[in-house]
């Protein structure tokens, strides 16, 4: 028996008190396993090699799917021939846009939608044709064998040239997708007041997802049932969209996603090879294995939209802000796609600012369509307006950390209403930052080590965010499952995205249930069999599904103890079952101790085998609203002759509310910063904009990842945790969004602070360093004219 | 960071057991290929008895290859284009071992053959015949996780998992070639796996505790 005490209830750990049902629950006091560092849940499996992605699933007589795409960033499909590739060997399917069954609606948005294979190609990477082979092999050779005749037309793939009059127009009346602006008080006023007003022009380039495992699915039909197994953050949203482009009814797709490679934004959704894998699998009558070639994932699943930003901001001696303007463009492709969605977020919310006007264009180019990338608009925006505060902050002389400090706001200034932050933990990101990573020491070595001669200088640098959302909300509903043993099974619909969703919720179950995380199995991700849930993604995954996961506990509690008060010879209709409380094995009654059952011997819960506790996510607090908070600070290294920049450390303070499993709190903390290293210094679409409009580094070898030789291991990662009752019953906000905002530009203000030279465009590698480097040299052998008209050439250019 | 008695482990050409072998950069540089991009584990294929006597095959005729995998042998007709990690995902049922860019990149494929780390998508399944080929699956003790795996676990030393068999995989060659790297030796060494998630800093946490593992002589041949 004492053995099995063990093995079920985590020992000396007190359950929380079970409140009456229809209230809410206190907030957790000292939490036992939540915010302790606990390996995942589904460690083994990941290690092991036995997790079973989709790209890993085999079905009996399982055959595989190939696209073809266009070659071209513009043209039109005369015809296609998909005869002798239908013949070739082992072929069992090819479908093509006059396929039976093939002339489906693709929707971009609720107004603009294309065919499934649509004649028009606006870019490359377009879906031509499909075939499904019983080898890969023999599948791309069929690809190879289809004959399509295009009529090839002028492209263009820079958003800066579409905007001019002349341009190839992407779609008929132009390339002018449409222009968002924001107004508050009256930014000319504030210019007017300023101390000193500093005026770039900033860019981004678009950076690419590519996740680990390839985009793609396994579908399979039995009759008119489809499942498919998809490689998604989401199966209900997947399930959606299949069901509404196949005409189907829900209950008739089930979308099964247990564990997938990596998304980042890019696998929200199912996409045209979703369907395109449903129709093979159809036409051939065989479950059919669709992922996509790394080359093809580069172009037509989704970036991270390059933008232009110039920004006009005004500061007074004293470090107030009085005015911000951004005015630029950026480009979602060739289809509505968010080109343009929250780069003005940080410009409008982040600091305190009374008088700021955003205007941003979104433009049409023949490029793949832009799909959400982690904390979509807000890198971007990061990358111009924390180099844009440091500015100011030499216009004025006063420290960048103390510009920041001066500018906090207490509201939240772009929202309706202005409504408060349940919590905001910004100063304190700032604050405890600087302290942790020496801000003040590290500065004044890097400038003494810059005074001196020598090639190598040091920068030092830093940058804060805030994240639009981040609080989570309804919808949700997960089931906790409370064996007759006391283990326990969780099932939620929500997808791990490799963020340790199920871990956390583990803990959670195991911070109300007393038990220990490893007897809990959890079932996810699977239309047919677990609950609703909308897809993990936009940090709001722990506080959307964290407190619905202690609700399920909490009411499966409130059964238990109705049971054990039976048990008991209490009565239950007179509340009595409030007068008990769980205690390791047992329920025992708070007024005579005397009073106990184990839990495994209480009648009905034996009889019945489980009792199922349901949990829904309640609402967010009204007029307020719930953010994570956040500062990087960064050092580097600068070898002036060669234009290496070395990043030597990084320090991310976070406020994301509480602490759920400080190991991969961490480990997400530090693999945002990695991404917005890649961001910053080593990622960039080349589109061939003179001769072809194709992408010239669609591989990992051209297109370039941070590999661990690029970034520092001396990584720091500082919670800020304040008590936020309010956001939640768990006081977690999210954390995936935030540790990757700042990077960029805390990486430039530092290589600012080192060189004095100001990286407007990203990336900062080697050969931008040493040409801007080059023409600096050049500039101060040459006198100011040559300055004067680089400037102007790159106004034309 | 930890530096080594450069007299213990030379890794000088020719004595040096833990690089067989054509190196990656002779490899290139006998192409005539510039730059090599993502670093590659090792050396790029086996010089094998078998790969020496290769015999030619039409294309499109199968070939009966044998192929030692995990310390089992597994008969089977492949065709000549085949990879080894198609044959082995595919085939074998071997899924540990990832596909992310067949093309010599990413390092999720990685495997050993003869305990070197090699991208199995970089190699044909017939090149790989007479050489003791291990994957993730392989580095288990029955059901329970090998030394390396255990750190990874313990460590945190991934997010999404898809590269991390790679990443294991790669470990446990570095190490089996030198279970005492320094510090810069483990970061080179890991360079050829790429983590899109970032985990990096962990995996390297991870690669230090499996090797004093290893060193505690659990697990895992020198």
């Amino acid at each position: 028996m004492k053995k099995e005490q063990e093995i079920y209830y985590t020992k000396d750990v007190p359950v929380p008190e079970t409140p009456e049902p229809g209230t809410e629950p206190e907030p957790w006091g000292k939490t036992r396993i939540i915010g302790e560092r606990v390996p995942r849940v589904d460690g083994y499996e990941r290690v092991s090699g036995s997790a079973v992605y989709p790209s890993d699933v085999m079905l009996p007589g399982m055959i595989h799917g190939a696209i073809l795409r266009s070659p071209y960033p513009h043209a039109v499909v005369k015809s296609v021939n998909i005869e002798k590739a239908r013949n070739m060997p082992g072929v069992r399917a090819a479908i093509s846009m006059d396929s039976p069954g093939a002339d489906l609606q693709w929707p971009y948005n609720k107004e603009v939608s294309t065919k499934l294979f649509d004649p028009r190609c606006l870019f490359e990477g377009e879906t031509i044709a499909a075939v499904a082979a019983e080898t890969p092999y023999q599948a791309m050779d069929a690809i190879k064998a289809i004959k399509v005749e295009y009529d090839v037309k002028p492209f263009v793939v820079d958003e800066r040239k579409a905007l001019k009059s002349g341009s190839v127009e992407v779609h008929e009346g132009g390339n002018r997708l449409k222009t968002a602006t924001h107004e508050r008080g009256d930014v000319e006023k504030g210019f007017a007041e300023a101390d000193e007003v500093v005026e770039k022009t900033f860019r981004t380039e678009c950076e690419i997802q590519t996740p680990l495992e390839l985009h793609g699915c396994v579908a399979n039909w039995d009759g008119d049932r489809l499942t498919v197994w998809e490689s998604t953050q989401g199966v209900y949203s997947v399930q959606s969209k299949v069901a509404q482009v196949l005409k189907m009814p829900l209950s008739k797709v089930r979308i099964i996603g247990h564990y997938m490679g990596g998304g980042f934004g890019s696998k929200l959704n199912a996409s045209k090879y979703t369907i395109i894998g449903a129709l093979l699998a159809k036409a051939s009558a065989k479950p059919v294995k669709m992922f996509l070639t790394r080359e093809d994932a580069y172009i037509a699943v989704g970036n991270r939209p390059p933008s232009n930003m110039t920004v006009k901001m005004g500061v007074k001696k004293d470090g107030t802000l009085t005015a911000i303007q951004l005015k630029g463009n950026a480009t979602g492709g060739a289809y509505p796609a968010g080109g343009t969605a929250l780069i003005d977020w940080l410009f409008r919310d982040l600091y305190t600012c009374e008088n700021v006007r955003t205007e941003m264009t979104d433009v049409y180019i023949n490029a793949g369509p832009a799909r959400p990338f982690r904390a979509p608009g807000h890198p971007q925006g990061s990358w111009a307006l924390e180099q844009m505060m440091d500015m100011l902050a030499q216009k004025i002389n006063i420290d960048p950390v103390q510009i920041r400090l001066k500018n906090i706001p207490k509201v939240s200034q772009a929202r309706e209403g202005n409504p408060p932050y349940t919590s905001t933990g910004l100063e304190e990101c700032l604050r405890k930052g600087a302290e942790t990573f020496g801000w003040d020491r590290a500065r004044k070595e890097a400038e003494a080590n810059n005074k001196k001669d020598g090639h190598i200088k040091r920068g030092v640098g830093m940058g804060g965010c805030v994240w639009i959302v981040g609080g989570g909300g309804p919808p949700s509903t997960v089931v906790v499952k409370y064996f007759s043993d006391g283990s326990v099974n969780l099932n939620m619909g929500a997808s791990d995205i490799g963020t340790g969703t199920k871990t956390v919720m583990a803990l959670v179950v195991a911070e109300e249930l007393g038990v220990k995380p490893s007897v809990i199995q959890i079932e996810n991700a699977d239309t047919g069999t677990t609950q609703y849930a909308t897809p993990s993604g936009g940090s709001k995954t722990v506080p959307t599904e964290a407190p619905t996961v202690r609700n399920a506990c909490i009411d499966a509690k409130q059964q238990i103890l109705k049971m054990a008060a039976e048990d008991l010879g209490l009565d239950v209709e007179d509340r009595d079952a409030e007068d008990l409380r769980f205690e390791g094995e047992k329920v025992v009654s708070k007024s005579d101790p005397s009073k106990s059952v184990k839990i495994k011997e209480i009648k009905k819960l034996n009889k019945r085998g489980l009792v199922m506790g349901i949990g829904y996510r309640g609402p967010n607090p009204e007029n307020k609203t719930v953010n994570p908070f956040a500062a990087q600070f960064c050092e580097v290294e600068v070898n002036t002759r060669t234009g290496e920049v070395k990043v030597l450390r990084f320090l991310g303070a976070h406020d994301s509310g509480r602490v759920m499993d400080r190991l991969t709190y961490d480990n997400q903390v530090f693999g945002g910063i990695t991404m917005g290293i890649g961001f910053g210094m080593t990622e960039w679409r080349v589109l061939d904009d003179g001769q072809t409009g194709k992408m010239l580094n669609k591989n990992w070898h051209d297109y370039k990842l941070p590999t661990a030789l690029d970034v520092p291991m001396d990584m720091t990662c500082v919670p800020i945790e304040l008590h936020d009752h309010e956001a939640n019953n768990t006081g977690a906000k999210g954390l995936g969004e935030p540790v990757t905002i700042p990077t960029a530009g805390a990486i430039a203000n530092a290589v600012n602070h080192a060189t004095g030279l100001r990286f407007t465009d990203t990336p900062i590698n080697p050969i931008f360093v040493s040409r801007m480097q080059d023409k600096t040299r050049a500039a101060e052998k040459a006198g100011k004219e040559a300055l004067s008209k680089e400037a102007r050439n790159k106004e034309e250019g | 960071m930890k530096s080594k008695d450069p007299a213990k482990h030379t890794h000088a050409r020719g004595s040096c057991e833990c690089r067989k072998g054509i190196t990656r950069r002779g490899f290139m540089t006998r192409l005539g290929v510039g730059a090599a991009g993502v670093a590659a584990s090792g050396a790029l294929f086996p010089q094998t008895a078998a790969a020496k006597e290769m015999e030619m095959i039409k294309a499109g005729d199968m070939a009966k290859i044998t192929l030692r995998v995990n310390g089992r042998e597994h008969t089977l007709l492949a065709e000549p284009r085949w990879t080894l990690l198609y044959v082995i995902r595919e085939k074998l049922g071997l899924t540990g071992s990832k596909i992310g860019c067949e093309r010599g990149e990413c390092g999720a494929c990685t495997v050993l053959i003869d305990n070197i780390p090699r991208y199995a998508c970089m190699t044909l399944a017939v090149e790989a015949r007479g050489a003791e080929i291990t994957t993730v699956e392989g580095l288990m003790e029955g059901e329970d996780l090998g030394p390396v795996q255990q750190a990874f676990l313990e460590e945190d030393a991934f997010q999404c998992g898809y590269c991390t068999p790679g990443q294991v995989v790669a470990a446990e060659g570095h190490l089996r070639a030198d279970p005492d790297p320094t510090d810069d030796e483990v970061l080179r060494g890991m360079s050829g796996n790429l983590c899109r998630c970032g985990a990096y800093p962990h995996i390297f946490k991870a690669v230090r505790s499996a090797a004093e593992k290893r060193r505690r002589g659990k697990g895992g041949e020198g």
